[in-house]
């Protein structure tokens, strides 16, 4: 493996080991700065060492004591904790995966902005630059520069711990980093603005942090089920937009191209995750297996509906939202029952909760035309237009409403 | 490491519950922190009277000048402090999350008390 590669593929091992080596993040980040550089200048003509990972982190380990030494030159207490990290015994030196969950729960602290966590995590764990987070979250780079700083420093002077939290109190954080992950994943899957490698870089990073839960939580379900659910999303990937950038719905899209490998990955997760955890299933897992229901479908036309929409009722119970309620409700309209799909959509609107979402009359104006109601349907669709906020989809749903007009006025008489 | 518990409370909505009341959330408070003064982790606090009684002194134009009444006007007013000896954040939120002010409504700042001068 090139050095690079083991940089990017490694980093958060690396780092996470070498934070409970030398203590404080931004020396184990010097560290591995410098073990990194001392790599580029010896492994070309020494040759890869037998051990990549181990060699990185214990020469990390040597940099951060000369640079506490030099630092001791200044300042008495330095020397000791140079002392302390060179007494440390050399297996010690070897990453446990505790490390990565340790890192992972620090950054994920809810006692950081969610920005920050997200950066943090992908800064620490996914080995990022501060230009290339800026980049992604179209944010200027000394301001993630500056997010980065004030974080690690409350992390630092508030002393948030360096732990794995307690049982006790494990769901509840673990359900904080599911959000930090699944929100890195739905930043690159969303792909509202931006390039698209860019993106897409996100969803393989977000990917790698679900591996890792679930590698590490082996006890815990919805890791798995977040797994499993951005596997099954990611395997659409390529056939979500067409050449021009306009958004292919999943019934239009070509299924020949979803990445079957990764669906079964997914299938296999939401089975394991279904299995394991607590009944009801957590909202992870649910969304997995709806996702698996469309994945598996042969055709458009041979999905599922009924199984789906009862995916969506038990989702409904566990994690109750009308978002959750609009699905369902086009769920059951795909079934076959459009009437009854069209009352929950007109129930979820009268009871006002998600008014400024431009995806509840995009969905009522679709189903209005599927029932033939298209002087009401093209009502919805300009309500959705004033909402909407996603140039692909507001081009589709301009598609959809001129298609309807046509339909309604053939003549183009108005 | 120390940490300082700032707390807050609109005192209209404070003042217009019962003495009755209020003396249960005081009560409260000072079972749950003084059940933790022996093993050193409460080092001590107290409520606060209303801004109404403070005094705010300023600097201007050389001369140190009073005003009656708080440094800031909001909406929720500092109505008592705690000072705690935690080993981390997490074990002084653990403490402040179970606070009986905050289930009964106030909010909790929790600051890290900086040792020595600024650094």
């Amino acid at each position: 493996m090139r050095i690079e590669e083991i940089f990017r593929a490694e980093h958060g091992r690396i780092l996470a080991t070498l934070i409970r080596l030398v203590g404080g993040i931004d020396e184990a980040e010097e560290a591995l700065q410098d073990a990194f550089a001392t790599a580029l200048e010896q492994w070309p003509t020494a040759g890869t060492p037998a051990n990549p990972v181990a060699w990185l982190v214990s020469t990390g380990r040597h940099k951060a004591i000369d640079r506490l030494r030099r630092r001791a030159l200044l300042v008495q207490k330095q020397d000791e904790i140079a002392l302390h990290i060179e007494q440390s015994a050399a297996e010690d030196d070897v990453p446990v995966p505790e490390d990565r969950l340790r890192l992972i729960f620090t950054c994920c602290h809810p006692a950081l902005t969610t920005e920050a966590q997200v950066a943090l995590t992908l800064r620490t764990l996914g080995g990022l630059s501060t230009e290339e987070i800026a980049r992604a979250f179209l944010v200027p780079a000394p301001t993630m520069a500056q997010r980065l700083v004030r974080a690690k420093a409350k992390i630092r002077t508030a002393r948030i711990p360096y732990q794995v939290p307690l049982d006790d109190a494990l769901t509840e954080r673990l359900e904080a980093v599911m959000v930090v992950v699944y929100l890195v994943f739905n930043e690159g899957y969303a792909a509202s603005f931006g390039a698209r490698l860019v993106r897409h870089e996100l969803c393989e990073q977000a990917i790698r942090l679900g591996r890792m839960l679930v590698e590490l939580l082996p006890a815990h379900a919805e890791p798995q089920g977040l797994l499993a659910l951005m596997l099954l999303h990611d395997s659409r990937r390529e056939t979500r937009l067409d050449g021009s950038g306009d958004i292919v719905l999943l019934e239009d899209q070509d299924r020949a191209r979803w990445d079957r490998a990764q669906i079964e990955e997914g299938a296999a997760l939401v089975e394991a995750a279904l299995r394991a955890g607590g009944r009801p299933p957590g909202p992870y897992a649910l969304q997995a297996a709806i996702a698996a229901v469309h994945a598996q479908a042969p055709t458009a036309a041979a999905t599922d509906w009924v199984q789906i929409a009862a995916l969506y009722g038990v989702l409904a119970r566990v994690h109750p939202s009308p978002v959750v309620e609009l699905n369902r409700a086009v769920a059951v309209a795909m079934s076959g029952d459009i009437e009854r799909g069209l009352a929950v959509v007109d129930e979820i609107d009268r009871q006002g909760e998600i008014v400024g979402y431009h995806l509840l009359p995009a969905a009522r104006a679709e189903l209005l035309r599927r029932l033939g109601r298209h002087v009401e349907a093209a009502e919805s669709y300009r309500r959705a237009l004033v909402l909407v906020g996603n140039e692909a989809e507001r081009r589709h749903l301009e598609k959809r409403l001129r298609e309807i007009v046509s339909l309604h006025n053939p003549q183009g008489e108005s | 490491m120390r940490y300082m518990l700032m707390i807050y409370r609109d005192e209209k909505e404070w003042e217009g519950m019962s003495v009755q009341e209020r003396g249960a959330v005081y009560q409260a408070a000072v079972d749950y922190c003084e059940a933790l003064r022996p093993s050193g982790f409460y080092k001590g606090g107290d409520p606060l009277e209303p801004t109404r009684t403070a005094t705010t002194v300023r600097m201007k134009g050389g001369k140190a000048v009073l005003t009656d009444g708080p440094f800031a006007e909001t909406k929720e007013q500092l109505a008592g402090y705690t000072i705690l000896e935690a080993k981390d954040l997490d074990e002084a939120l653990a403490f402040v999350t179970r606070h009986p002010l905050v289930k009964a409504g106030f909010t909790i700042e929790v600051r890290p008390i900086r040792e020595g001068p600024p650094k």
